[in-house]
């Protein structure tokens, strides 16, 4: 299996005027060519900055601060702002949250695709207006044709996220990162839109890095997850032993508290306590003030993730030993 | 407990305050020319007002440090007389009393009308709509017809009388829709929000939801735009003066200083109008950066010019 | 859409209908009309046998139609100062006063765009903060006194420009006396524009830079960054273009303070425009002209004023709020 991306012990901080925070630390994951993965993490854990930063978007004042990120064999971390614009659009594609606020309320969708066209390929405006078509039919717009003189705010939520996913197709990238695809839109569509990911990238042979909080929606789509918290990976590995077999405690917590594990109770199982915010890092293992267990090594070092007999990789001390 | 000094102390504000150099600065500058106009009686070398110590003859003399000067007149003397430096601390009392008044009666007025609006359906649309026509009339523009008007009533002799409270009549009434308009915005957001349901549902009286619960709410942008809008009364006051519709010569203003020597640089006493434009753009200056900082330290997310 | 339009009209009609007759009641109060037309050596039995032939005992109200039938013709009355009727006074002094402010306005629009749009791009570049600092001094300096700082400056002391007037006017069509056309109406039009620019240019330069920098922040801005768009694309495609309504409805409406600040550097530079002529009708107590001024610079704002609401109008404002963050 050819590895696509490869992100080596990322760290991205935002230097503000008080103090400098991390939002990323010491990430390191990968993903070959057509998998997708998952990368999962409530609001905050920094999964979204993890997904910019692959593109170099990250918003001021962040930056990068640390780590490689190969694609296609360079570290493109280390790219110009030019060298890094031709990746983004062309081979590395991304969906953002939100249809609405994404579509530039004042251009038609057929300029707003055919710009990324001709940004990325040397094509003649019909050349370009034939692929923009293709690729709207790719995600079942009817009418195409017609679709490229409207605006977005003629279209309907899951019709303007089906466009935002022609759009990046359009340059046949090899990754598309997708940050929280679905959760702006209703949870009718939400299925819909996942099911076209899931088809399309089978189809085109794309990688697909999917990011959202929403383990239901990951356990579905992807073939391996990451779990975030507070900014570090605590556990990696294949979508079915992670949510049948979980090993860091905060990934247990997780599926224990989906409301399928609440088996007939009334109450759903919580994990005490809230993620620490970036402004109050507790010491050693971000994770030591909720959890059940706790070593004296837990609250002096940081866990840094150890491979289980399994293949999964987990960051906690408890289960270093190997199992 | 610690006391309310104790505790502006150690508050976020003095602490953001004294980190912005530009802010502590103005702040400073500021406080200068306050004291300084205000304490005028006690500072000014000469009294500017009392025609028996103006002498004709001093008439036109340069600054101190020029050659004709004397060190009598720090900053020379005007047309008739009278000491430059006197005369613009008098006057710069004079342009931020008409200011500051001008402000306070626009604030009332507003407030007011703002919070009737925000809360009585039926008067919104009224008071809106001529709060609107009358901005986008602007300001000056009004203030300027208001002035013709009242002189062309009284009568020039009469207007000069008055002048002073006037012109915080005639600028008070031009600006009231800035704050009207403000507090509105406030009081609809707030109305909104589920401590006004909570407070209906309790029972209490509409006044005393809007007294209590709504007006407190509603200070911060008051206070925002209240600098920005002193800055503007003290520029509307000196266009006022400049266009003869403002404080008069025997009781000058800043703004009626200038326009007194404008026609005297032309035959070298520039001083007569400069010295009054400095003072008058610094006054102003400072009062907008102050200004600025609140907004900025308010809501730091706004950039709105 | 048509709803909106028709009562938009009606709004601006109903106010033009009550300044006018807050101007009719001005100039009724104060007026002598009789004095207009026949001037001061008159009996005043005469006066008494003027006025009732000219209706000026009827009611009020018949006299406010009289007023409205009259002004609807052109008829706004007669100067007393210029013993000519004051339409006549208002056309022949009209050119100095719009050259002007087309010139000001041209100075306006050619520098706020560009300054405004490059502090935005990169507002902690030294360049961007002197252009605000310079702004805000700018704003805090009254009209007048920017035009006197001018002519000290570069009249008084450099001797490079006139200080006041016209200078060489060549007619235009018949009527139009026009100082664009010549080398020396040139010269005498710098100064006044400059001074007549120098509140509404900082003004607007930090409008657009303001509205701008929120553009920049937007969702869809992000994502023409990641769709690999090329940067001068994005800065004037994506982001300029959203910045530009807010603004044309906002500059749209600081028409009035342009025209209140061209009585002011009128007065300085003793331009013969419109504005000098007000403030002279003023002080003369010429209470036709004076009234008429404010009438027809009232129908003016009210004019502009509808079309910049209607203009908003047809751009969807849905449109225009969605995508902002």
């Amino acid at each position: 299996m050819e590895k696509l991306l490869e992100i080596k012990n990322l760290d991205v901080d935002f230097a503000l005027r008080e103090k400098t925070l991390h939002a990323v630390r010491n990430v390191s994951l990968s993903i070959n060519k057509g998998e997708r993965l998952g990368i999962v993490g409530e609001s905050g854990a920094g999964k979204s900055v993890l997904g910019f930063s692959i593109i170099n978007l990250i918003s001021k004042p962040g930056k990068i601060t640390g780590g490689e990120i190969i694609f296609d064999g360079h570290d493109i971390s280390k790219y110009s702002y030019e060298k890094m614009r031709k990746v983004r659009g062309d081979k590395i594609s991304m969906i953002f949250q939100d249809p609405m606020m994404t579509l530039n309320p004042v251009l038609t969708i057929g300029t707003q695709m055919m710009e990324t066209v001709k940004a990325h390929m040397d094509v003649s405006d019909k050349e370009a207006e034939a692929i923009c078509l293709d690729k709207l039919n790719k995600v079942y717009i009817p009418s195409p044709e017609k679709r490229l003189k409207q605006y977005p705010h003629e279209f309907s939520g899951g019709m303007r996220q089906r466009i935002v996913i022609a759009i990046s197709l359009l340059t046949s990238p090899n990754l598309i990162i997708a940050d929280e695809p679905t959760t702006a839109l209703d949870v009718t569509i939400q299925a819909e839109i996942m099911d076209l990911l899931l088809e399309l990238c089978e189809t085109e042979n794309m990688g697909l890095i999917l990011i959202t909080h929403d383990l239901a929606v990951v356990s579905e789509v992807t073939q391996r997850i990451a779990v975030l918290y507070a900014g570090r990976v605590v556990e990696i590995g294949s979508a079915e032993q992670i949510i049948t077999n979980p090993q860091h405690p905060y990934t247990q917590g997780l599926i224990k508290a989906l409301p399928q594990m609440a088996g007939g109770e009334k109450r759903l199982n919580q994990i005490p306590g809230m993620m620490p915010s970036l402004f109050a890092m507790p010491s050693g293992c971000p994770f030591r003030p909720r959890c059940e267990i706790c070593l004296e090594k837990c609250s002096k070092e940081v866990p840094t993730l150890t491979e289980l007999a399994n293949g999964t990789q987990v960051a906690c001390f408890m289960r270093e030993g190997g199992e | 407990m610690r006391s309310r000094w104790q505790r502006f102390k150690e508050s976020y504000f003095l602490f953001s305050f004294l980190r912005d150099p530009v802010a502590v600065t103005s702040f400073i500058i500021l406080a200068i020319l306050v004291i300084g106009s205000f304490g005028a009686p006690l500072i000014a070398p000469h009294d500017p007002y009392n025609p028996t110590t103006i002498d004709i003859m001093d008439s036109e003399l340069p600054p101190a440090w020029s050659a004709e000067g004397t060190s009598k007149f720090l900053l020379g003397t005007d047309n008739m007389g009278r000491d430059m430096f006197s005369t613009m601390l008098y006057g710069m009392r004079i342009s931020i009393i008409i200011g500051v008044g001008a402000v306070a009666l626009q604030a009332f007025l507003g407030i007011i009308i703002g919070l009737l609006s925000g809360y009585i359906k039926r008067l919104d649309t009224i008071l809106m709509r001529i709060a609107d026509v009358q901005l986008s009339f602007s300001t000056y523009m009004i203030a300027i017809f208001i002035g013709a008007i009242f002189q062309t009533m009284f009568g020039v002799a009469n207007y000069e009388k008055i002048a002073a409270p006037l012109l915080i009549l005639i600028i008070g009434l031009a600006e009231w829709p800035q704050y009207a308009r403000t507090v509105r915005a406030s009081v609809l957001a707030e109305r909104k929000k589920e401590y006004v349901e909570a407070a209906r549902v309790i029972g209490l009286s509409k006044i005393r939801i809007m007294w209590r619960h709504i007006l407190p709410n509603t200070l911060s942008p008051v206070l925002v735009i209240s600098t920005v809008q002193v800055a503007n009364a003290i520029m509307s006051e000196a266009a006022l003066s400049f266009l003869g519709l403002g404080m008069p010569m025997t009781k000058p203003s800043l703004g009626s200083l200038i326009t007194a020597g404008f026609e005297y640089i032309f035959s070298g006493s520039w001083w007569i109008t400069i010295f009054p434009g400095v003072l008058l753009v610094l006054l102003i200056l400072v009062i907008n950066l102050l200004g600025d900082w609140i907004r900025d330290y308010l809501n730091p997310k706004l950039y709105k010019g | 859409m048509f709803a909106f339009t028709i009562k938009r009209i009606a709004q601006a009609i109903l106010v033009m209908l009550i300044i006018s007759l807050i101007g009719f009641s001005i100039k009724n109060a104060f007026g002598d009309p009789v004095r207009e037309l026949v001037g001061e050596r008159v009996t005043q039995e005469e006066r008494e046998q003027i006025r009732d032939r000219l209706g000026l005992n009827d009611p009020f109200m018949i006299q406010y139609g009289r007023f409205l039938r009259d002004a609807l013709h052109g008829d706004l009355g007669r100067s007393f100062f210029f013993k000519k009727p004051v339409t006549e006074v208002i056309i022949s002094k009209a050119p100095a006063t719009l050259e002007l402010v087309f010139c000001a306005a041209l100075i306006v629009i050619l520098l706020s765009v560009p300054l405004g749009i490059y502090s935005a791009i990169h507002p902690r570049r030294l360049f961007s903060k002197i252009v605000m600092g310079v702004s805000i001094v700018g704003v805090s300096m009254p009209v007048f006194l920017t035009a006197i700082l001018l002519i000290y400056i570069f009249s008084v002391e450099l001797h490079w420009l006139p200080s006041f007037g016209r200078g060489e006017t060549v007619r235009l069509f018949g009527w139009w006396d026009s100082g664009l056309v010549t080398w020396d109406g040139l010269k005498h039009l710098v100064m006044p524009s400059i001074a007549l620019s120098s509140i509404m240019l900082p003004l607007f330069i930090r409008l657009i830079r303001s509205e701008m920098m929120e553009v920049l922040e937007s969702e869809y801005v992000k994502y023409a960054w990641a769709k690999g768009i090329k940067p001068w694309r994005v800065w004037w495609v994506h982001a300029f273009k959203n910045t530009l309504l807010p603004v044309i409805t906002v500059g749209g409406v600081q028409l009035g303070i342009m025209v209140a600040f061209t009585i002011l550097t009128e007065t300085v530079f003793q331009w013969q425009g419109m504005g000098s002529m007000f403030i002279e009708s003023v002080e003369r107590a010429d209470t036709a002209l004076m009234v008429s001024y404010i009438v027809v610079v009232g129908f003016i704002f009210v004019v502009v004023n509808t079309i910049v609401d209607l203009i908003y109008g047809l751009v969807n404002p849905t449109v225009r709020v969605a995508g902002r963050k």
